[in-house]
């Protein structure tokens, strides 16, 4: 009897733990989402910094291998941003550390040097995510927040925005309970949008995550325009609303 | 011409200016030689005569030269002490040969008891003619044997002294600077062979290196140029959210990284193709083009609709084939994009496929383009500047690691077309 009652306990514990971190990542604030950043390249570092920390993260930094190895012994991170070329050693032997050292810790490895080596070795020692630089900072939250929902809800989450309800592991949208029928393009761009709220996303980084990075090179980007205006139209009754910023990107809003 | 038949060719014409001297040179040797040895032998019939002359007095009577061989006629002692002894050649009618033939004449005097005689002996000569003849007649046999044993001497020997030549030779046509080729040097014990082969491998090491430096500094470069541009990049974006910019500015500020964009792009496509020739990817798998080429088309479908081009795949059979997937798509993914970008509107982009090839055609300009440099690097065929001039040059570099012919045609539509092999 007691013992149930403690796991009943334990049960509605986890559960209310769970159902708190959604309501934050639901509003899209992070409060309680600690993020690490090794990178040695000062502005980069300060890009980096500035834009997450606009998303209501806790960003720490660490600009060299030894004191991203201590931070990295000391504190529990959700998500670490990893620079393979560190000024004093090899970003995948911090890898290879944490890693031996049973932590959990989400990993994305960013790199000026997309080599198709690292790439394999860094996710082969258990990173989530390869990032080459130079990315867009859009494409920085996007593969931020989808090392977090992974990591956190393991898939069972859904997201909702206005009256908007997305399950991303059955890429199911619905409006007000009613289910709308995305195509493959619509709904990644929806929720790119949705992963880069309120913010601009230009036409070359949207065209880019939705269409791959060989899209590049086409003479313009406003291609992208006939996708956006049918999701505009499946998007009639929802209370978010995609809008054009001056011929350059797209925000999305909530109305 | 070959250097063999050269050298021949002008040891052919050397030689008869060079033998005819030389014949004109024996010839009046041997004369010489032959004339001395005669007067020898003439003067050598004196000495014997004047010898036997004590014991046969009766040879003072001998006056037919046909009979004796020498003539014996008194003269005066006035006569005796002007007399010079001399030799002469003069004609003789030749019972055997019926014809008069060259002789040498030696008239000379000798003193036998107070009484004087002139004394004329006679020898038959060489014929000069004949001699001539035979001399002409061995030295061309000469020539020509001389000629054959050169020829064959060149086609046998000569052949194979200059085989570590030829060696290097076959070797050096096939050789390509971006393919790590090893030049096998033949052992010679010939200086000119040596130095050639030890020129040609310090020149080949050494061409190499600077191409693999060159090779490496493109990567490394690129390597380098992606912060700045990842910082710049990012700062812009940055600034653009947080600044309240009118929409002019952001328009301005778009353009920037936009171009920033471009260089992205640009340097990618350097990184891409060094590290294409530096074999840097080498994870392959048994690919379907069917496949790859659907999924690329369903990527480009909204592209190929703003140009208002259609895409359209007729497919006889799937091509399997053996690839790095990603150079797969990017190999694809630029001829596809460069048919889309460079079709005119309101036309089609066809692409083809059969079990050995795939071809992709579209309207275009109504001129062929140059099939020599559309695959040369920042060759660009059109005016769009946004076009980095590298998508073909690329698509190429992937072809050719993998040993699939990419070529170009026209026929009223631009072809491009990859043809596997078996």
């Amino acid at each position: 009897m007691t013992a149930t009652l403690v796991a009943l306990f334990f049960y509605t514990l986890e559960e209310f733990l769970n159902d708190y971190r959604f309501q934050y990542y639901n509003c899209l604030k992070h409060l309680d989402m600690k993020l690490l950043i090794i990178e040695d390249e000062p502005e980069m570092l300060e890009n980096m910094l500035k834009t997450l920390e606009r998303e209501h993260y806790i960003v720490e930094t660490a600009s060299d291998y030894k004191s991203a190895l201590h931070k990295i012994g000391v504190y529990h991170y959700d998500c670490i941003l990893l620079d393979i070329t560190l000024p004093d050693g090899n970003g995948l032997e911090l890898l290879k550390a944490l890693k031996s050292s049973g932590k959990d810790e989400g990993v994305i490895i960013v790199s000026a040097k997309d080599s198709l080596d690292d790439r394999l070795i860094g996710l082969n020692l258990g990173a989530d995510d390869y990032l080459p630089k130079p990315f867009h900072m859009a494409e920085l939250h996007a593969r931020v927040k989808a090392v977090l929902r992974r990591r956190h809800f393991e898939g069972n989450s859904y997201i909702t925005i206005g009256n908007l309800t997305i399950q991303p592991e059955n890429r199911q949208v619905t409006i007000n309970a009613n289910e709308i029928t995305l195509n493959r393009k619509e709904y990644d761009i929806l929720m790119y949008l949705i992963t880069n709220k309120t913010r601009l996303v230009t036409k070359s980084a949207l065209a880019e995550h939705v269409w791959g990075d060989h899209i590049d090179q086409s003479d313009s980007f406003d291609f992208i325009y006939s996708q956006i205006k049918n999701l505009r139209k499946k998007l009639e009754h929802a209370t978010i609303a995609i809008e054009a910023v001056y011929g350059v990107g797209y925000k999305l809003e909530t109305i | 011409m070959k250097l063999l038949n050269y050298t021949s060719k002008y040891l052919a014409i050397l030689l008869v200016p060079l033998i005819t001297i030389w014949a004109f040179i024996f010839y009046y040797a041997m004369l010489d030689e032959i004339y001395d040895s005669l007067d020898d032998g003439l003067e050598n019939q004196k000495v014997l005569l004047l010898q036997r002359l004590p014991t046969n007095p009766e040879i003072l009577d001998h006056k037919d030269i046909d009979l004796w061989n020498h003539e014996i006629t008194p003269i005066s002692k006035n006569q005796y002490e002007r007399f010079e002894e001399r030799y002469t050649d003069t004609l003789m009618y030749m019972l055997n040969e019926q014809d008069f033939e060259p002789v040498r004449v030696y008239e000379t005097k000798l003193a036998y008891h107070n009484d004087y005689y002139k004394v004329k002996f006679i020898t038959s000569m060489v014929e000069e003619d004949d001699l001539i003849q035979d001399l002409v007649t061995y030295l061309i046999v000469l020539y020509a044997l001389l000629m054959i044993t050169i020829v064959i001497l060149n086609n046998l020997m000569l052949k194979k002294i200059w085989k570590p030549f030829h060696s290097l030779m076959a070797q050096l046509r096939d050789f390509r600077i971006e393919k790590n080729h090893h030049i096998q040097t033949k052992d010679t014990t010939i200086e000119e062979f040596k130095l050639l082969n030890t020129s040609v491998t310090t020149l080949i090491n050494q061409s190499r290196a600077r191409f693999l430096e060159q090779q490496h500094f493109i990567e490394n470069a690129s390597h380098e140029l992606q912060t700045p541009l990842a910082i710049s990049i990012n700062k812009l974006e940055l600034f653009i959210e947080n600044t309240n910019l009118s929409g002019e500015d952001v328009q301005t500020m778009a353009s920037i990284l936009d171009n920033l964009g471009r260089l992205t792009r640009l340097n990618k496509s350097l990184l891409l193709i060094s590290k294409i020739e530096n074999k840097q990817f080498v994870d392959e798998e048994i690919l379907s083009f069917k496949t790859l080429i659907a999924d690329i088309m369903d990527d480009f479908v909204d592209f190929a609709a703003h140009k208002n081009v259609v895409l359209d795949l007729e497919t006889l059979s799937d091509v399997t084939f053996l690839i790095n997937k990603d150079l797969a798509i990017i190999l694809l993914t630029n001829l596809i994009k460069n048919a889309i970008i460079h079709g005119h509107q309101n036309n089609t982009v066809t692409i083809k496929m059969n079990e050995k090839e795939i071809s992709i055609s579209n309207f275009g300009g109504k001129e062929p383009l140059d099939s020599d440099t559309v695959f040369a690097r920042f060759k660009k065929i059109s005016t769009d500047k946004k076009s980095t001039g590298l998508g073909l040059a690329i698509a190429k570099a992937i072809a050719e690691k993998y040993r699939i012919k990419l070529s170009y045609t026209f026929n009223g539509q631009h072809t491009f077309r990859l043809s596997f092999p078996k």
